[in-house]
C-alpha cells in the first residue's frame, strides 16, 4: 500500500532554520546591553544580524526549491521540515519549540529579513543623532525576532509567542517619540486594539488543542498545539462542525485585530505616528502580514472551519471585502501621505485575506510577497520626502507639491511602485492582485470579484490623487522652502506623525550640515543610504512578479510550484506516499481535481493541504481589470488636475455646498465614526454604567451609611461621656493608680539590683511554667 | 538508641548551667554557664530529631549555635565595657538598678 520511502533532499540551513530567528534575538541583547558603547550606537548588530538571517533564510530558500524540485513529479507530496525540542513540561505535557519550514515559511523568512535589512539600514541614516538610536534599534531588531519566530514556529504555543513579541514591540516603536502625547496614545491604541484580537487567538487556540489533542497525540503523536497535527486533523473529516468553526472564526478575530481588518482597522492609520522606517516595516512585511499568515498556515482549519469552496460568502471572505472598499473610500480624504499608504495597506490586506477566504491560497500568498516590496518602498519614498525636502512634514496638501523635478531618484521609485501596488499589467502586483480577483470568481464568490475590481478601481484612483499632490503641480510650503517657523504653524495638525522628530532631534540634525539645514532652503534628493533602498525595492517591485507569471505559460509559475502545499494524502509518518486509489487516478493527468484532500474524508493516511481550484488565466479579463485601473487614473487625474490646478470653480468646496457629498466627505473624514463608536459608545457603554454605578453606590449607600454611623457615633459618644468617661474609666484610671502604686510598693523588695537574684527568678518563672505544661500534657 | 542518656547527659548540663547562672559572680563564668544551657538544649534537639529520623532537629541546633555565637560576642563585648569602667567584672557591683 505505501510507496518506497521518498527521500526528499534537506541541507543544512532547511535543518537549521531555527536559528533563524536566535540571530536578532542574540542581537538584541548585544545592543541592548553593549550597544551604547559601540562606535554606531549599537546599529551594527542589528545591521549584522539582519543580514545573517537574510543570509540563512536565503539558503533555506534555495535548498527549498532544491527539495521541491527533487520530488518525483509535480503533485507528490513534499513534506515541511519539521524539528522539535521540549520547551517546558508541565503535569506530564510537554510544550514544544522548534521548526515547521516548508514553502510558505521560507517565503515570508526572505521577504522579512530583506526587508527588515534595508529598513535598518535606512534607519540609520533616517534616526541620526535621535536620543534613543539604540534602543530603537534594539525593539527593531527584537521586533524581527518576533517575526522570524512566529514564521518558523512549529506550533500554536511558539506561534503566539512571537505574535505577543511582536505586540509588544510595535507599541515600543510606534510610541518611540512618546513626549508627544499623540505619539504615546497611538502606541496605546494600536497595543489595546490589537489585545482585543488576541484573545480571539488564546481562545482559538485552546479551542483547538482540547478539539484535536487526543486525534493528534493517537494518529501522528504530536500535541494538538502541532501545526501539521491541527492541518491534518482538520482534513481527517474527525473534528466536530461546532468545535471546528468556533476554533477557526476565533483565530480568525485575532487575525482581524492583527491585519487590520474591518471593524479593528483603526490602529493602522494612527500608527504612522512612528518613525516612518517603523511605519515601512509594520506594514510591509511583519506585523500586519502576521494575521494573514495565519490564516494561510493553519489554512486547512480555516478550510473546513469556513466551509471555504463550499458556499458563496464565509467569515473571512466578507471581512475582507468590506476592509478593500472601506479602507480604499477612507485614503481619499486623508491630506497625510503616510496615512493614504496606511489605508492602502489595509485595503491590500484585505485583498489578501479576500484571496484566502475564497480559497486563493496562492495568490494571496504572493501578494504578501510583492505586495511587502513595493509597500515599503512606497513608504521609504515618503519619508525620503518628508527627510529632505518637506521638513519632516507628512503633509501633501501643505507641504508638498512639483518635487519630481528635485527628487528624480524617489519619483522614479514612487512611480513604479504606485504601478505595481495598481496592479498594472508588467509590474509585480498585477500578477498577484489579478490572480487573486480572478480565482475569487472563478471559486464561485462573485460578489466579491466585483468588491475586488471596484478595490482596483479606488487604489488606481487615491494613488494618483496622491502621486499628483505629492509630485505635480506647484510647490507648496516647506517644498517651496517657506521658512521653518511658518512651517511650525501647520504643526497644530493634531495627528501630525513626526513632530517629536521634529522637536528634539533637530540638535543633532544641525550638527552635520549635509541636510537638516538644507531642507530650510528648498527639496532635494536624500543620501545615498536612503536611495539605495527604495532603488532596490523598486526593482524588486517592478520584477518580483515574473516568478509567477501565469499569463505566459505555466512553466512560468515558479512561486505557486514552489511555495504551494502539494495535496497528496501521506501516512501518518509522513514519510511514505499512499498510492492506490487516489494515485491512480493521478496518473490520468487530471491530478488536481481528484486528490481526497478537502473535499471528503481520507480513508487511508493523512492530508495537511486541501485541494484547491486554480483559475486558467485569460487575457480577456485582465484585459477588463487594466480597463478598471486605467478608468481610475484618468478619472482622478482629471478630477486633480481640475481642482488643485485650475480651481475649477464648479469642483473647489463642492463638499461645503452640496449636502449629500458634504455628508458623505464628513462621514469620511471621521473615519465611519468607528473611533467614536469604541470611544465614546463601547468603552462608555461599558465603562460609564460602572463609575455611575459605582458613584450611585457612593452616594447613596456609602454616604449614607458614613453620615448614619456618624449621627449614631454622636449619640453614642453623649452618652458614653457622661456614664462611661466620668465614672468608669476616670474610676477605673485612678483605681489602677492607686493599685499600682501598692502594687510597687509591694514588689519593690524583689528589684535588689543584683543580677543574680533576677536568674533565680527567671529560672524559677521558667521551672513553675515547664511544671504546669507537664500536668496540664498528662 | 541511647535516648534517656543523652536525655540525662542534657538535664545535667542544663543544671550545672543553671547553678552557675545564679551562683557565680564572675560575669565571664556566666556567660559561659549560658552556653552550657544552650548546649544542653542542642543536645535534647539532636537526641529527639535522631530518634524520629528527621533532620528538623539538626537544623534547629545550627540554629542555636549560630544565635550562641553572637549572644557570647555581645555578652564579651559587655564584659569588656564593664571591667573599662569599673576595673572589675564581679556583678554583684552592677547593682545600680536596685528599687
Amino acid at each position: 500500500m505505501f510507496a518506497a520511502e521518498t527521500a526528499l533532499p534537506t541541507g543544512w540551513f532547511l535543518e537549521h532554520a531555527y536559528l533563524i530567528p536566535v540571530i536578532p534575538a542574540v542581537a538584541f541583547f548585544l545592543i541592548i546591553f553593549f550597544g551604547k558603547k559601540m562606535p554606531r550606537k549599537g546599529s551594527e548588530f542589528g545591521i549584522a544580524s539582519m543580514v545573517g538571517a537574510l543570509v540563512f533564510s536565503a539558503g533555506a530558500a534555495y535548498q527549498w526549491i532544491h527539495r521541491v524540485n527533487s520530488a518525483a513529479s509535480l503533485e507528490s507530496y513534499v513534506g515541511p521540515v519539521i524539528k522539535t525540542w521540549t520547551w517546558w513540561q508541565s503535569a506530564g505535557f510537554k510544550f514544544g519549540l522548534g521548526q515547521h519550514v516548508d514553502g510558505l515559511t521560507v517565503t515570508i523568512l526572505v521577504v522579512v529579513a530583506f526587508i527588515s535589512t534595508l529598513v535598518q539600514i535606512y534607519s540609520t541614516e533616517y534616526l541620526h543623532g535621535d536620543r534613543r538610536f539604540t534602543h530603537f534599534f534594539a525593539a527593531l531588531t527584537l521586533f524581527s525576532a518576533g517575526m522570524l519566530n512566529m514564521v518558523v514556529a512549529e506550533n500554536m504555543i511558539q506561534l503566539i509567542l512571537g505574535w505577543e513579541i511582536m505586540g509588544l514591540c510595535s507599541f515600543m516603536l510606534i510610541g518611540h517619540w512618546w513626549e508627544e502625547g499623540p505619539n504615546s496614545r497611538a502606541a496605546l491604541k494600536a497595543f489595546f486594539t490589537t489585545r482585543t484580537g488576541d484573545i480571539g487567538l488564546l481562545v482559538g487556540t485552546s479551542i483547538l488543542f482540547f478539539s484535536a489533542n487526543s486525534w493528534t497525540q493517537k494518529t501522528l503523536g504530536v500535541s494538538g498545539f502541532s501545526i501539521r497535527g491541527l492541518s491534518a486533523w482538520a482534513l481527517s473529516g474527525s473534528p466536530g462542525h461546532a468545535a471546528i468553526t468556533a476554533g477557526a472564526a476565533f483565530l480568525f478575530v485575532a487575525c482581524i485585530g492583527k491585519s487590520g481588518q474591518f471593524p479593528l482597522h483603526t490602529w493602522l492609520p494612527d500608527a504612522m505616528a512612528g518613525p516612518t522606517p517603523v511605519s515601512s516595516l509594520l506594514h510591509s512585511s511583519t506585523m500586519v502580514v502576521a494575521g494573514v499568515f495565519l490564516v494561510a498556515r493553519l489554512y486547512p482549519v480555516f478550510f473546513t472551519g469556513m466551509h471555504i469552496l463550499g458556499s458563496s460568502a464565509n467569515f473571512i471572505v466578507v471581512i475582507g471585502g468590506i476592509t478593500i472598499v472601506v479602507a480604499a473610500a477612507l485614503a481619499f480624504v486623508q491630506t497625510d501621505i503616510k496615512k493614504v499608504l496606511a489605508y492602502s495597506t489595509v485595503s491590500q490586506l484585505g485583498y489578501m485575506m479576500m484571496g484566502l477566504g475564497a480559497g486563493a491560497w496562492a495568490p494571496a500568498v504572493f501578494h504578501i510577497f510583492t505586495h511587502a516590496f513595493f509597500k515599503a518602498c512606497l513608504f521609504l519614498g515618503a519619508g525620503s520626502i518628508s527627510h529632505s525636502a518637506s521638513h519632516h512634514s507628512f503633509d501633501m496638501k501643505k507641504d508638498m507639491g512639483g518635487l519630481r523635478k528635485f527628487m528624480p531618484i524617489t519619483f522614479a521609485t514612487w512611480i513604479i511602485s504606485t504601478l505595481a501596488l495598481c496592479g498594472v499589467f508588467p509590474f509585480s502586483g498585477f500578477f498577484s492582485k489579478d490572480e487573486i480577483i480572478d480565482n475569487v470568481g472563478h471559486n464561485g464568490y462573485t460578489i466579491f470579484m466585483v468588491v475586488g475590481l471596484t478595490g482596483a478601481f479606488l487604489t488606481a484612483a487615491y494613488m494618483t490623487r496622491a502621486t499628483y499632490l505629492t509630485f505635480f503641480g506647484s510647490p507648496r510650503g516647506a517644498s517651496a522652502g517657506e521658512h521653518h517657523d511658518e512651517h511650525d504653524a501647520h504643526a497644530a495638525h493634531d495627528d501630525h506623525a513626526d513632530h517629536g522628530h521634529d522637536a528634539h532631534a533637530h540638535d543633532a540634525h544641525a550638527a552635520h550640515d549635509d541636510h537638516g539645514h538644507d531642507a530650510h532652503h528648498g527639496p532635494k534628493e536624500s543620501g545615498w543610504l536612503i536611495t539605495a533602498p527604495l532603488i532596490i525595492l523598486a526593482v524588486l517591485a517592478l520584477s518580483s512578479g515574473f516568478l509567477n507569471a501565469a499569463p505566459f505559460g505555466e512553466s512560468w509559475e515558479h512561486f505557486s510550484k514552489w511555495v504551494e502545499p502539494r495535496v497528496e494524502a501521506v501516512s501518518p509518518t509522513g514519510v511514505a506516499t499512499i498510492v492506490g486509489g487516489v494515485g491512480a487516478a493521478r496518473v490520468a493527468g487530471e491530478a488536481a481535481s481528484t486528490s481526497v484532500c478537502g473535499s471528503s474524508t481520507p480513508t487511508d493516511g493523512v492530508c495537511v493541504a486541501p485541494q484547491l481550484k486554480h483559475a486558467p488565466f485569460k487575457w480577456a479579463k485582465a484585459g477588463m481589470s487594466m480597463l478598471i485601473v486605467a478608468a481610475g487614473f484618468l478619472t482622478s487625474w482629471f478630477l486633480c488636475v481640475e481642482l488643485y490646478e485650475k480651481k475649477n470653480k464648479s469642483l473647489v468646496g463642492l463638499t461645503e455646498r452640496n449636502a449629500v457629498l458634504g455628508a458623505g466627505y464628513k462621514f469620511l473624514a471621521n473615519k465611519y465614526y468607528l473611533d467614536a463608536l469604541y470611544e465614546n459608545v463601547i468603552v462608555r457603554s461599558i465603562a460609564h454604567p460602572i463609575a455611575a454605578g459605582a458613584y450611585w453606590i457612593n452616594q447613596n449607600i456609602l454616604d449614607g451609611i458614613v453620615n448614619g454611623a456618624g449621627n449614631i457615633t454622636r449619640t453614642v459618644a453623649g452618652w458614653v461621656y457622661k456614664n462611661v468617661d466620668q465614672r468608669v474609666v476616670d474610676g477605673a484610671v485612678n483605681g489602677t493608680g492607686s493599685v499600682a502604686r501598692g502594687a510597687g510598693g509591694a514588689l519593690r523588695p524583689i528589684q535588689s539590683g543584683k543580677v543574680s537574684q533576677y536568674a533565680a527568678l527567671l529560672f524559677s518563672a521558667a521551672a513553675i511554667g515547664a511544671l504546669v505544661l507537664v500536668i496540664i500534657n498528662t | 538508641m541511647l535516648l534517656n542518656e543523652f536525655l540525662i547527659l542534657g538535664a545535667v548540663l542544663f543544671c550545672i548551667g543553671v547553678y552557675g547562672v545564679i551562683a557565680r559572680k564572675n560575669a565571664v563564668l556566666v556567660l559561659m554557664s549560658i552556653e552550657l544551657i544552650l548546649n544542653s538544649v542542642n543536645i535534647n534537639l539532636l537526641a529527639f530529631s535522631l530518634r524520629n529520623g528527621s533532620t528538623d532537629g539538626h537544623t534547629f541546633a545550627l540554629y542555636v549555635i549560630a544565635i550562641a555565637a553572637a549572644e557570647v560576642g555581645v555578652g564579651l563585648a559587655l564584659v569588656l565595657l564593664m571591667y573599662r569602667n569599673r576595673r572589675s567584672i564581679s556583678l554583684d557591683d552592677l547593682s545600680e538598678m536596685k528599687g
